[in-house]
């Protein structure tokens, strides 16, 4: 299709959907009706795009209010909120599950910031021999095929009884947010204005005091943002816990996946929607935490 | 930096213990475990089973993640492209504010989203029947490959999107301006301008979403029934069931060697690009 109008030589453009671009200065009824139809289409193509990244959303939502669902009705035949009661009563597997999540997300963030800190500082400010490669040896765990070094760990793991505790989760977690706590930090340092330290020392603070009260509180940000992406990382972390965690603890992603692979969608939905909400809120605030001129040094 | 590095190496060191326990020792560990026989010697014979076993398995896997790479960077193209070139402002802010969700959404809830969405009776058919698009009888489940494919694109577009959207915002405006104004049309303009500036980026985001997939275990788990499967639901399968670490492992090395072969093609382009450069 194309879009060839007379009037002007950007009107023989096509628009990236296919359809004629809206040139505002064609005069011609024709243009009118382009614009019409180019405007209609471009509304056609955002719903499409929406459904398609919204419905499976919704779907998760429809199941977890749904008391009973089968064929052949479209929605859910009631609706009702007997098992958010049943996740959320205090006793309930869900309830304990999240406790075990959210303890190892946490522990998981303590290890990893009190590693990547220091290695972080080093990495931005001092000379080190083979910095790239040693960047580049945090980004392994991450981009090396993981289920086949999980199933290692668990081996090791078991030899030294590391194997179904927390611990030992905790400590698969914090190699696989390794990359993200590392690299943010060190550019979250790198982000910080030399001057400003070296205005620090010249007015007699030592290095130790100039770190903790200039360039940590200025670094801040960037950590914590380091520290959110290690928190949802653990939090949603399904392959390591898997294969470490099993039978002891239980994570909120390992409730999940029992729940629906027992075929009870409702609990699986709701405990993917608590698992949500993280996500999403992270989505929106991330911004907030990682500024242009640490995100531009990431990986550098 | 005229400072030791002295105390930076000891800074760091405490991560490259975490690094070389929790990764390079076990990495070393499949990989003896991979090509050691039962009496000790060197041999192939791991990587023997699980290729009579599993032949159809390493190329469905192959297949599945090739092709939701694919997609990925075609959708990604598409969407960052109309955020960087459509001229009609309030279809780049819709667009922007929706692309991200999936973003940071886990793969395991992303696994149940189209375990249910994509069902046979799940809400994507029922939207169908309804609008009228579909007799109830026509619909199919898609939870088979069609599915893990659809998962994995769904969950990684709007990550290289990011990346991409990022990346051709931070190009020089001229050049786009220069090319609308000599008559190029928009996908023109894309693909002949924007796309080789942008190529590094998109090959990066590209790589890291193919190696992802290849190590997710939740989504084939979850989305798709047992055969044939990916290597990762194999993997779990052989430890699980018969504790043949041997053949798990031999399959985990198949599996880095998928990974490794995508690394060469971004490392042999960056070497490309540095000659020419």
């Amino acid at each position: 299709m194309s879009g060839k109008s007379p009037s002007s030589p950007m009107s023989a453009a096509l628009d990236l959907s296919g359809q004629p671009p809206s040139v505002p200065h064609v005069s011609m009824k024709s243009g009118r009706v382009w614009t019409f139809g180019s405007t209609a289409l471009k509304i056609a193509g955002l719903a499409v795009f929406a459904f398609l990244l919204f419905g499976p959303l919704a779907n998760l939502v429809l199941w977890s209010f749904a008391e009973r669902w089968y064929t052949p009705f479209k929605l859910p035949v009631s609706y009702g909120l007997r098992y958010w009661e049943v996740v959320f009563r205090p006793t309930g597997d869900a309830m304990s599950s999240l406790a075990t999540s959210v303890t190892i997300a946490c522990l998981t963030v303590l290890v990893a910031l009190a590693v990547s800190i220091p290695s972080g500082y080093a990495l931005a400010r001092l000379r080190l021999p083979w910095r790239t490669a040693l960047m580049i040896l945090f980004l392994l765990p991450q981009a090396f095929p993981s289920v086949a070094i999980y199933i290692n760990v668990a081996r090791v793991f078991y030899s030294i009884g590391l194997t179904g505790t927390i611990t030992g989760v905790v400590l698969v977690h914090a190699a696989h947010g390794l990359v993200y706590s590392v690299w943010i930090a060190a550019a979250a340092f790198a982000a910080v204005d030399r001057d400003l330290e070296l205005a620090a020392r010249n007015i007699g603070a030592s290095p130790l005091r100039t770190f903790f009260t200039v360039t940590l509180p200025l670094a801040a940000p960037g950590i914590m943002a380091s520290a959110i992406f290690v928190f949802l990382e653990s939090l949603d972390e399904f392959t390591g816990t898997f294969f470490v965690g099993v039978p002891q603890v239980t994570t909120l992603p390992l409730l999940l996946y029992n729940a629906s692979m027992g075929g009870n969608y409702q609990i699986a939905s709701i405990t993917a929607l608590i698992l949500l909400v993280p996500s999403v809120v992270f989505m929106i605030v991330i911004e907030r935490f990682l500024k242009a001129d640490v995100l531009s040094k990431v990986g550098q | 930096m005229a400072r030791p590095s002295f105390l930076g190496l000891l800074l760091i060191t405490p991560a490259l213990i975490m690094i070389g326990a929790l990764f390079l020792y076990p990495l070393g560990f499949s990989l003896a475990a991979a090509f050691t026989e039962p009496g000790g010697g060197l041999s192939l014979m791991h990587f023997q089973k699980a290729y009579e076993l599993y032949s159809t398995d390493i190329l469905f896997t192959l297949f599945i993640v090739v092709v939701s790479t694919l997609l990925t960077g075609l959708f990604s193209i598409i969407i960052a492209g109309i955020l960087t070139l459509s001229e009609t402002p309030w279809l780049i802010v819709a667009l922007r504010n929706l692309y991200r969700w999936p973003l940071f959404i886990p793969f395991i809830v992303a696994a149940q989203c189209m375990r249910t969405f994509l069902a046979k009776n799940g809400l994507m058919n029922n939207s169908f029947v309804a609008l009228g698009l579909m007799e109830p009888i026509q619909t199919t489940s898609f939870l088979d490959w069609r599915g893990i494919i659809i998962t994995f694109v769904w969950k990684q577009v709007p990550f290289v999107t990011l990346m991409l959207a990022g990346a051709m915002a931070s190009i020089d405006r001229a050049t786009i301006e220069a090319g609308r104004n000599l008559g190029a049309s928009r996908v023109r303009v894309l693909i002949e301008l924007v796309l080789p500036q942008v190529a590094q980026t998109l090959l990066v985001g590209l790589v890291l979403s193919f190696v992802t997939m290849l190590s997710v275990l939740s989504v084939p788990m979850m989305v798709a029934g047992s055969q044939p499967t990916m290597l990762t639901v194999d993997m779990a399968f052989r430890i699980n069931s018969y504790g043949d670490y041997a053949t798990a492992n031999a399959l985990g090395v198949i599996s880095y060697f998928m990974a490794g072969t995508v690394a060469w093609i971004y490392l042999r382009h960056n070497v490309k690009r540095e000659v020419q450069a």
